[in-house]
């Protein structure tokens, strides 16, 4: 494994930052442009116990239909369950262009062994998915096993093969630090993820604007190291417009045009996608919104 | 693995919309006048001249011309002020009138950010985050030490000193009129100041509020004008003492014309700041500290890290990290609240700027600026990066006061606090390190009287500025700024 | 027969060596009753300026010394000047005092050294500041010794001139260059030698003898010399000196009719005269505190 140099990330800075990029004021046919694109790079994701077959089918009609009334809307870009569900959403989505994801290896504690983990990863495979969202060992992290880690993505990303792109959940909000979440970023695209992503949803806090700008500057410097381009998915917590226009705003200002699609940037979320609806109606219309017109699943 | 084509679309198609700070509340004056003894008086001359939006070239409104006149019959209503009521009242009675001051600023402050960007050409996120605020919070602070003083000296007893005359400069107009006015009222002193001539509006706006707030009338005078007019104040035997805000060379000038009385005088001049990146710092925050560092307020700032000093083994990598950071950086209306860059103050200091882009050109420095149009009116200027310059580059060695930086590279510490010192100024210097000793051995041997580390341009009432060197003596904010407004008996 | 006294040679010290002026000049030091008792060096612009590179040099190893140090070296030359005060007591009698007066002169500059001694590692506790700005930021204000310290000592006085002048300025780390009274100048040569014998560093006091009005315009312009110190009342000198600290902003201090035998001119407001104010910023990382996150 490659030896990483620490890359130390200074928290006021990061948030002078950031601070920076959410003072960007957008408007109009800029705020329309961004409300559409945050749509389409939408994981609408469901992870509960309480998961039903009904539930599933019902979020990826969703999905496809986002809101009728309103002409031209793009779909989300993938339809995220767990393991056992994917089966069903690859049928019921099929033909619409939106992809599956499944979460996989133990999500979302990670706890289990590497066999356990790479079976679980095959069978959502297996059962057609597009996309494997895994989580990272944080145990091992924290005990400073960063070749298990490392090892560990990639595995999963040698199960996944070249056709299933691998997102790799760092579970930041268990990091500790912004100095962790760096050198985690850097162990998930050095080994082999196809996207790192911050957080299961599961653990509070969840995907911030400070985390996900350190990993979008990881991103950034990979790719001026290596030639490859990595994905990003803040996930958790970002349920309304405002917010998901300054994550674009970040990526926009960090990595610029390249990343600003749903090959390259996602959200995971799960009711963003109704607060961009009513904030594009509202630009159409004029008139602020009611949650009453729109569709919750 | 073979590297593969990398560049970054920093300009992307997501362009932003105009976004425009509203400025229909705004109600200028056709014409302002001097604020002597209370009451807004016409200029002696009877002449007046024009300010102007440095955006747009457009008349704002025409300024009083203060003259010998003026001058005189300021300090005599501050001398009356000061005998009569202001040296009377108890310190609690003049902290509760600056107060008043701070909350009204703090009420009129979309009003005066709005004013001082229109005026100055600074971007409107500017003034209304930083400028407006912290002139706000000046008062604010001040107001709380008035009726402490014997706590900030104890068993010195200290004394109010009598007329302060002040001259600001334009690159903070209503701050630095803060900075002045305020620890001058709360140590029991009156006033007469002029602020720079180019920007008079949030000054005389500033005027307006305290008289608002009722203060007895002569405690603040202003005087508008020109350089002429700063040195009749400077010159006037009923001033106690001068603070001054801008060029060394001007203040060399009032040192050497007051060489000859008592007063007591407070300098806050030039400087040639380094900003030092080490190659264990925290690099993409130090590269927000470089672009603060040097664009902020379009480089019009004396403290500004217009040097900076990489270490050698991360060079390539903070150049290729700022250029990209620098084009996102958006020039224009200052009036929107995307602008990251305004316009340049004046057009002298635009010629100033491109006289020292034009030197560095030709001293065989690589410029490099990020593209993108500017307007056709109004006074711009890119933000600006010198690579390949030696200490003995004059862009290197002389204040530009412009979104210019020089970039020079060091291989230890040794040579980065030798080059850092290596300048007659002494305002301000920058370090970035992840190395706690590392962070205090800079921080000491630095000859400067601000030393950010892992940060750069941060501004605080509570916070003394001043500098060592030709950048000045006294300090401003804080504690020790109290000291520059009294006397005392040891 | 009466033995035949060996006469003491009046020199100046720069750098921690006793030379004489380079321009070979001297001047006559006379008694009261008009005898001439010394041969003084005039000192001359080549003499400051060979002092400002040993005070420069000097300066850069002082400063960094630690205040216990340096407190514990003035504390020396007190002990010093203690054992030699018979001596001082002696050749202040010859320039004009009483027995009373020089005893006095000599004991109240001992007790001066002791009291600035004592300053050294508490006046920066008494004059920086930890400052509470509205911001994650840790901000802290000390004071740092100006540099190069130029000084015309009082002309009225011998040893206490001296003494009150040079010890508040090297307290905080500064060097400086005195020229000593010039009526008066016998015992600044043997206060050099005690100097000399106290672990002073060669170059953080140098003293020279000289003519002031020679010399000021020297003092005043050196573009080397951070700050400087006029003990007078000439209007004329004051504002020369002030309009040739334009050169390069030296940082003037003016003393006149000062008392300097009274305890009230003794003060650590005196050493922070010499003194910059640095003010130091640094972010503080909010994680872990309550309600806190990233």
């Amino acid at each position: 494994m490659k030896d990483f140099k620490i890359i130390t990330v200074d928290q006021v800075g990061i948030g002078d930052r950031v601070s920076r990029i959410t003072k960007r004021s957008v408007k109009n046919e800029a705020k329309i442009h961004g409300l559409r694109m945050a749509l389409n790079m939408i994981d609408l994701t469901t992870l509960e116990g309480a998961d039903t077959i009904n539930k599933v089918k019902q979020l990826c009609y969703k999905g496809m239909h986002l809101h009728d009334a309103y002409p031209d809307l793009p779909t989300v870009a993938a339809i995220c369950v767990y393991p056992n569900f994917v089966g069903l959403a690859k049928e019921q989505l099929k033909g619409s262009g939106i992809n599956v994801a499944s979460v996989a290896t133990a999500f979302p504690s990670g706890n289990s062994s590497l066999e356990v983990k790479i079976t679980d990863t095959k069978m959502a495979i297996d059962a057609g998915a597009d996309e494997v969202d895994m989580v990272i060992s944080r145990g091992k992290f924290h005990q400073g096993e960063y070749n298990y880690v490392f090892d560990e993505i990639a595995k999963i990303k040698e199960t996944c093969g070249k056709n299933v792109r691998l997102k790799t959940i760092l579970e930041t909000g268990e990091l500790g630090s912004l100095d962790n979440i760096r050198r985690a970023s850097d162990i998930a695209m050095h080994a082999g993820s196809d996207f790192i992503k911050t957080s299961t949803g599961k653990i509070s806090p969840a995907a911030t604007l400070p985390v996900t700008l350190v990993m979008l500057e990881a991103i950034k410097d990979y790719y001026y190291e290596t030639g490859i381009q990595i994905g990003m998915k803040p996930a958790g917590g970002i349920s309304n417009s405002k917010l998901a226009l300054q994550y674009l705003m970040l990526v926009k200002e960090t990595l610029g045009d390249k990343w600003l699609t749903n090959q390259w940037f996602r959200f995971g979320a799960s009711s963003l996608a109704n607060d961009l609806l009513m904030q594009l109606e509202k630009q159409r219309s004029g008139n602020y919104q009611s949650k009453d017109y729109f569709s919750k699943d | 693995m073979s590297k593969k084509e990398t560049k970054l679309n920093l300009k992307s198609n997501w362009d932003l919309a105009p976004s425009l700070e509203s400025t229909s509340h705004v109600k200028l004056k056709n014409k302002y006048d001097l604020f002597i003894g209370g009451k807004w008086v016409k200029p002696s001359s009877g002449k007046y001249f024009d300010t102007i939006n440095p955006a747009t070239e457009e008349k704002l409104a025409s300024i009083a011309n203060g003259n010998k006149k003026d001058v005189d019959l300021a300090v005599k209503a501050a001398r009356k002020a000061y005998d009569t009521t202001w040296s009377k009242l108890s310190g609690k009675e003049r902290g509760k009138y600056i107060f008043r001051i701070a909350r009204i600023m703090q009420e009129k402050a979309k009003e005066l950010a709005v004013v001082e960007t229109l005026d100055g050409g600074k971007p409107i996120r500017e003034s209304r985050d930083i400028d407006i605020p912290l002139a706000a919070n000046h008062f604010f602070y001040y107001a709380g030490w008035a009726d402490k003083l014997d706590y900030a000296f104890p068993n010195r007893n200290p004394k109010s000193l009598g007329v302060a005359g002040q001259i600001t400069p334009w690159n903070f107009p209503l701050l630095m009129a803060a900075w002045k006015i305020a620890p001058a009222l709360a140590c029991g002193n009156t006033v007469v100041l002029k602020p720079a001539e180019t920007t008079s509006l949030t000054t005389l706006l500033l005027a307006e509020i305290i008289e608002e707030a009722g203060l007895p009338a002569g405690v603040v005078n202003i005087v508008t004008g020109a350089g002429d007019t700063g040195a009749e104040i400077v010159n006037h035997s009923g001033i106690d003492k001068i603070a001054f805000t801008g060029s060394t060379g001007v203040g060399k000038i009032i040192q050497n014309a007051i060489a000859g009385t008592d007063k007591k005088i407070t300098l806050e001049l030039g400087g040639k700041a380094a900003n030092i990146v080490f190659e264990d710092a925290p690099l993409d925050q130090a590269v927000e500290g470089i672009v603060n560092g040097i664009f902020f307020n379009q480089g019009h700032v004396c403290c500004a890290g217009s040097r900076l000093l990489v270490q050698e083994s991360v060079y390539d990598i903070v150049l290729r990290k700022l250029k990209d950071r620098m084009e996102s950086l958006i020039v224009g209306n200052p009036i929107d609240k995307n602008t990251d860059i305004g316009a340049i103050n004046s057009k002298s200091q635009l010629d100033t700027i491109n006289h020292y882009i034009k030197l560095g050109k030709e001293e065989g420095a690589e410029i490099y600026q990020p593209e993108g149009k500017l307007d056709k009116k109004g006074y711009w200027c890119k933000p600006t990066l010198f690579t390949g310059v030696a200490q003995s580059n004059r862009i290197v060695q002389e204040e530009i006061f412009g979104p210019v930086l020089a970039i020079q590279t060091f291989r230890t510490i040794e040579e980065a606090i030798t080059k850092a010192n290596n300048t007659p100024y002494g305002l301000s210097a920058g370090v970035w390190t992840d190395k706690g000793s590392k962070i205090f051995n800079m921080t000491s041997q630095l000859r400067a009287g601000i030393v950010w580390a892992n940060t750069f341009n941060k501004f605080d009432p509570t916070s003394p500025f001043g500098g060592y060197k030709e950048s000045g003596f006294g300090r401003e904010g804080g504690l020790h700024g109290l000291e520059a407004y009294l006397s005392f008996e040891n | 027969m009466s033995r035949i006294e060996v006469l003491k040679t009046y020199k100046m010290y720069i750098g921690g060596k006793f030379p004489r002026t380079e321009s070979g000049r001297y001047y006559s030091l006379k008694n009261t009753k008009g005898e001439e008792i010394a041969n003084m060096c005039t000192g001359s612009r080549k003499d400051f300026r060979n002092a400002v590179v040993e005070a420069r040099k000097a300066f850069e190893l002082w400063s960094n010394r630690t205040a216990y140090n340096r407190s514990q070296i003035l504390y020396r030359i007190a002990e010093m000047l203690e054992g030699r005060k018979a001596q001082f007591i002696d050749e202040l009698m010859q320039i004009g005092s009483t027995k009373k007066q020089a005893e006095n002169e000599v004991f109240t500059s001992i007790d001066r050294l002791i009291y600035y001694a004592g300053w050294a590692d508490k006046y920066q506790q008494i004059s920086s500041s930890v400052n509470p700005v509205s911001g994650p930021y840790f901000n802290f204000t000390i004071q740092e010794p100006t540099g190069v310290v130029a000084v015309i000592a009082p002309e009225e006085n011998g040893l206490i001139g001296l003494v009150s002048t040079i010890a508040p300025i090297i307290v905080s780390g500064n060097s400086c260059i005195v020229l000593a009274s010039e009526s008066k100048a016998l015992c600044s040569v043997s206060f050099a030698e005690v100097v000399n014998s106290s672990d002073v560093p060669g170059g953080v006091i140098n003293i020279l003898t000289g003519n002031a009005e020679e010399l000021i315009p020297h003092f005043s312009t050196h573009k080397d010399v951070n700050s400087m110190l006029y003990c007078g009342n000439d209007k004329k000198a004051t504002q020369l000196i002030k309009e040739n600290s334009t050169t390069n902003l030296k940082r003037i201090v003016v003393k006149k009719d000062i008392d300097w035998m009274k305890n009230e001119n003794e003060s650590p407001y005196f050493i922070t005269k010499f003194t910059e104010v640095k003010t130091t910023w640094h972010p503080i990382e909010k994680i872990g505190a309550s309600g806190s996150g990233y």
